[in-house]
């Protein structure tokens, strides 16, 4: 397993709803409330604790929309960071135990 | 010495009713003051028995709403409320300030209306041609101003804090008697919620679309709820989520004359997914 592997679960402390085409994302404890884009979507959506981040980008991003590789996971590392310091998603180096709401 | 007889005043707001129990003649004499318009003679759904104290006590504190194993908690400086939401009863220990009484209410039907689909929202809302129109923004953004504005026919549910119900045609928009400024309560009546805005003033009336997103953001942000329960937050979520995708939701400019509730009268709105 590569040193850098990152694993991302949802935290069991949210509420997510796809509304009109955007998905929109409340933490419940704080209410924080977000909107994803299309590309946060499908890493939000594939965020089960136990595929790792690189293989969500290469498989549901990279296949789905036409966005340079390594940028794309630079981007979605930018993206999980920032969710995680909001308590959206949850960060590991191991496989984590699904939390999904 | 033994308390007096049970009194009771039955509240009914939108189409809850609570009966308020107290043995203090006075109290009672205040209750069907303060909530004239909104007494019923309905069997009521839940209780609220009163334990009357003589100590003053802040009313600016932050209030604190939990649930422990068998009740909510409602706490905050000028009184305690214990509601027991299985048996539907509960006991308040404050003194006989009106405002207390107001917002022990407030926190019952938002906790009450959590779990039934509904919500209390920061905003004046009124009837005009058989449909309700709400309106809602920061402390002076115009709620007040916007009922002052309204027509003669124009039928005021509240300038301050509106009730909506989820119903079998979508969501409707109940009176309450908790007033604002207008310092007037509002009819006790209902009708289906034809629109929301969110107020601003400026030189000229405007309607202006709001995304999905910005339409659920700012009503989650001007939602009464006050109960620390991830629970019911979601369940607050999924219902403000409900409303965007059924109600028209839009942004309001106005100037502060007359002519703005033409442009209310005239507006012809489709919910934000269609």
């Amino acid at each position: 397993m590569p040193e850098n592997c990152i694993y991302i679960a949802r935290s069991s402390a949210i509420a997510a709803r796809a509304l009109a085409g955007e998905m929109m994302v409340m933490n419940s404890a704080d209410s924080t409330f977000f909107t994803l884009n299309e590309v946060a979507t499908a890493i939000f959506q594939a965020a089960d604790g136990h595929t790792p981040l690189r293989d969500i980008v290469r498989d549901r991003v990279c296949e789905q929309f036409d966005v340079d590789p390594e940028q794309a996971q630079a981007d979605a590392e930018q993206f999980v960071t920032e969710l995680s310091s909001h308590g959206i998603l949850l960060v590991s180096n191991q496989p984590l135990a699904a939390e999904m709401p | 010495m033994m308390p007096g007889p049970r009194k009771v005043a039955c509240v009914d707001i939108g189409r809850i009713p609570i009966a308020l129990v107290t043995s203090d003649d006075a109290f009672l004499d205040l209750l069907r003051e303060r909530y004239e318009g909104f007494l019923s003679s309905s069997p009521p759904e839940f209780e609220l028995e009163f334990d009357l104290t003589s100590t003053r006590s802040s009313t600016d504190d932050d209030v604190r709403v939990r649930r422990e194993p068998d009740a909510w908690v409602l706490e905050r400086g000028d009184f305690r409320a214990r509601w027991d939401p299985t048996t539907g009863r509960g006991t308040v220990r404050q003194n006989a300030n009106p405002y207390s009484l107001d917002s022990v209410l407030r926190i019952l039907h938002s906790l009450i209306l959590a779990e039934r689909g509904g919500f209390l929202l920061h905003a004046a809302s009124a009837i005009c041609d058989g449909r309700a129109y709400l309106f809602s923004g920061v402390s002076g953004a115009g709620k007040t101003t916007m009922t002052r504005l309204a027509p003669a026919n124009v039928t005021l549910l509240t300038d301050e804090i509106s009730y909506l119900r989820p119903g079998a045609g979508g969501y409707s928009a109940f009176g309450t008697p908790f007033a604002g400024e207008l310092a007037r309560a509002g009819e006790n009546c209902s009708a289906p919620v034809s629109a929301l805005f969110f107020l601003e003033q400026g030189p000229e009336n405007r309607v202006d679309e709001l995304s999905s997103a910005e339409a659920v953001r700012r009503l989650m942000r001007n939602i009464l709820f006050f109960a620390e329960d991830y629970t019911l937050v979601e369940k607050l979520f999924a219902t403000a989520c409900d409303f965007v995708d059924t109600v028209s939701v839009r942004r309001l400019t106005f100037y502060p004359d007359a002519r703005v509730w033409d442009e209310i009268r005239n507006f012809q709105g489709v919910p934000q997914h269609a």
